[in-house]
């Protein structure tokens, strides 16, 4: 346990040793910045006439569910850039051999690679949750439905880095780790669009969908399948990283 | 002695090619024992199946009574492997990718500090602690991949060509630090220059095409080298047949029309007579130089014996 919170720690510091963890937060920041502000402005147009109805929707409706559905979208274009690193430019760079000579396990390695990324994606969850947590200075919000968006988030980057985490053990470059990240993830997002058509429904394709999953959790709706959907797939993808990790020292 | 590294049978296949064939050696505390052997012949990936980083296709590696395959943390823990690469993050500074191997070796962290700066004087590092590895010259990259593999005291020390990409005073600095802790470590280096090993090996261990073709200690190899060669210059051009017809010449070279390279076998030495014969038929003998015993001559005896 240690040891996987010794590589952890250490991929987390390093990635705020070159400028790319720096850069990501900023431009996550500043992009989802402007959708916060933007949603503000348009509740503010639209609450004269939500006060005259009855169960309307509120702030964490147009406020909150959209920015985190923002942050999911742009965090899907951003993750696969960070993971990608994680085992293929150690092994392009020979200092893989370093972790492998070490009394750690291949599982230390992974896990430890994983949590060190995840600790950066969840302190950027929780800077995008300064922005909704700041209306309360001047309003109330459902707070049930703003931890609902949250743990959605968290479930979803967690899926990202695992996913990332996997391509990155696979490949050889750090590029090519990226795009097969960006593919397989943007293709689970997608998954779902032709459920809007109804006679080429598929209930495999929409259990598969990461989105409809995401969205399921983001409404409020805790249930026990969207949950395991996650934790499901991040565990696939952890266990598929271990054994590929394990076959580096089978062939080269 | 206690044995510290036993292995048995080692193959290794990469798809067709066959690295390594049937390497088997032991490794007994106070031995520094050198792999010597031509590029491509099998020394780094016998390295990297003995360090844990590539499973063997057959055989199996036992250190300090642990199985490298079935308990791999226990037996790692003895363990400290130099690549032929250094592995080094090169955006840490010395002191924290030291700190981190140290960690990454389970050293309790209150001896830390101590291991660190032990292992930094004993590389020499203690005035570079505080620079960016990056920046460092090769020969410094090369002192702090050797310090990370020492850091932990392991019983068992791995370098793959330690001493490559550095200048004579290092080189030889770095030998000393090899001597000092082959006292009580066991020690594998690899090396395609035999100076080395003799500088620094107990024994040595010579594999040509992926199989193992000697072992022996140090006194044992001077005694298999029974080649030397000499570098002979003549004024007037030199009947060849009439020199190799000499007891004890193996082959005569024709460099230019008067420059002969002769290799010979040692206990029969013909040199006397060569220089008689080159002087009594008046072909004027202008220079003799001993040529080192390079690595192509061991082979040469070696496959010759084996013959």
């Amino acid at each position: 346990m240690s040891m996987i919170l010794t590589i952890a720690t250490r991929e987390f510091k390093s990635l705020f040793l070159s400028p790319l963890a720096w850069t990501l937060l900023a431009v996550l920041q500043i992009i989802l910045a402007y959708i916060f502000l933007t949603q503000v402005e348009t509740f503010n147009l639209l609450q004269p006439k939500l006060a005259t109805i009855d169960g309307a929707l509120g702030l964490a409706d147009i406020v909150v569910t959209p920015l985190y559905s923002n942050a999911g979208i742009i965090l899907l274009l951003i993750t696969p850039l960070l993971t990608m690193r994680l085992i293929c430019e150690e092994r392009r760079n020979k200092t893989l051999s370093l972790l492998l000579s070490a009394p750690v396990s291949n599982a230390d390695i992974i896990l430890g690679k994983y949590l060190g990324l995840l600790s950066l994606l969840i302190l950027a969850v929780l800077i995008i949750t300064l922005m909704p947590l700041s209306l309360l200075s001047g309003g109330s919000l459902d707070n049930g439905k703003l931890i609902a968006n949250i743990l959605a988030l968290l479930l979803l980057v967690s899926a990202y880095t695992a996913t990332g985490l996997y391509m990155s053990t696979l490949a050889s470059h750090p590029t090519v780790a990226a795009m097969g990240t960006f593919g397989i993830l943007l293709l689970l997002w997608i998954l779902d669009w032709s459920a809007g058509l109804q006679e080429q429904r598929s209930e495999l394709f929409e259990y598969l969908s990461i989105l409809r999953h995401f969205q399921n959790i983001q409404s409020g709706l805790i249930s026990s399948v969207d949950i395991s959907y996650f934790l499901l797939f991040t565990a696939s993808f952890i266990i598929l990283s271990i054994h590929s990790l394990a076959n580096e020292r089978l062939q080269k | 002695m206690s044995i510290l590294i036993n292995a048995e049978h080692l193959s290794r296949y990469y798809g067709k090619h066959c690295a390594i064939k049937d390497v088997s050696f032991t490794l007994a505390q106070g031995e520094v024992l050198g792999f010597l052997g031509p590029n491509g012949a099998g020394k780094t990936t016998t390295m990297q199946i003995l360090s844990g980083n590539l499973a063997p296709s057959s055989g199996r590696v036992v250190i300090n009574g642990y199985d490298l395959q079935d308990q791999a943390k226990l037996a790692k823990l003895s363990l400290g492997y130099l690549p032929d690469t250094p592995p080094l993050y090169k955006d840490l500074s010395v002191k924290e990718f030291l700190y981190y191997c140290a960690q990454l070796h389970g050293i309790p962290k209150k001896s830390i500090n101590s291991a660190l700066i032990k292992t930094q004087e004993r590389c020499g590092l203690m005035t570079v602690a505080d620079r960016l590895i990056a920046n460092l010259s090769k020969g410094y990259q090369q002192r702090i991949g050797i310090a990370q593999a020492i850091i932990h005291n392991p019983d068992v020390i791995i370098l793959d060509e330690p001493t490559v990409g550095l200048d004579p005073l290092q080189i030889r600095e770095i030998r000393d630090l090899i001597l000092e802790l082959g006292h009580d470590h066991g020690i594998i280096l690899s090396t395609h220059t035999l100076s080395e090993v003799q500088a620094v090996c107990t024994h040595v261990q010579i594999i040509h095409q992926g199989q193992l073709i000697l072992k022996e200690s140090i006194d044992g190899l001077n005694q298999q080298i029974d080649t030397a060669s000499v570098l002979i210059s003549t004024r007037l051009k030199p009947d060849l047949a009439v020199l190799s017809a000499h007891d004890g010449v193996l082959s005569i070279v024709a460099i230019s029309e008067q420059q002969l390279k002769i290799t010979y076998r040692l206990h029969e030495n013909p040199i006397q007579r060569l220089i008689e014969t080159i002087i009594s038929h008046g072909w004027e003998l202008q220079e003799l130089t001993p040529i080192k015993r390079s690595m192509e001559d061991i082979f040469i005896t070696l496959t010759q014996h084996n013959h």
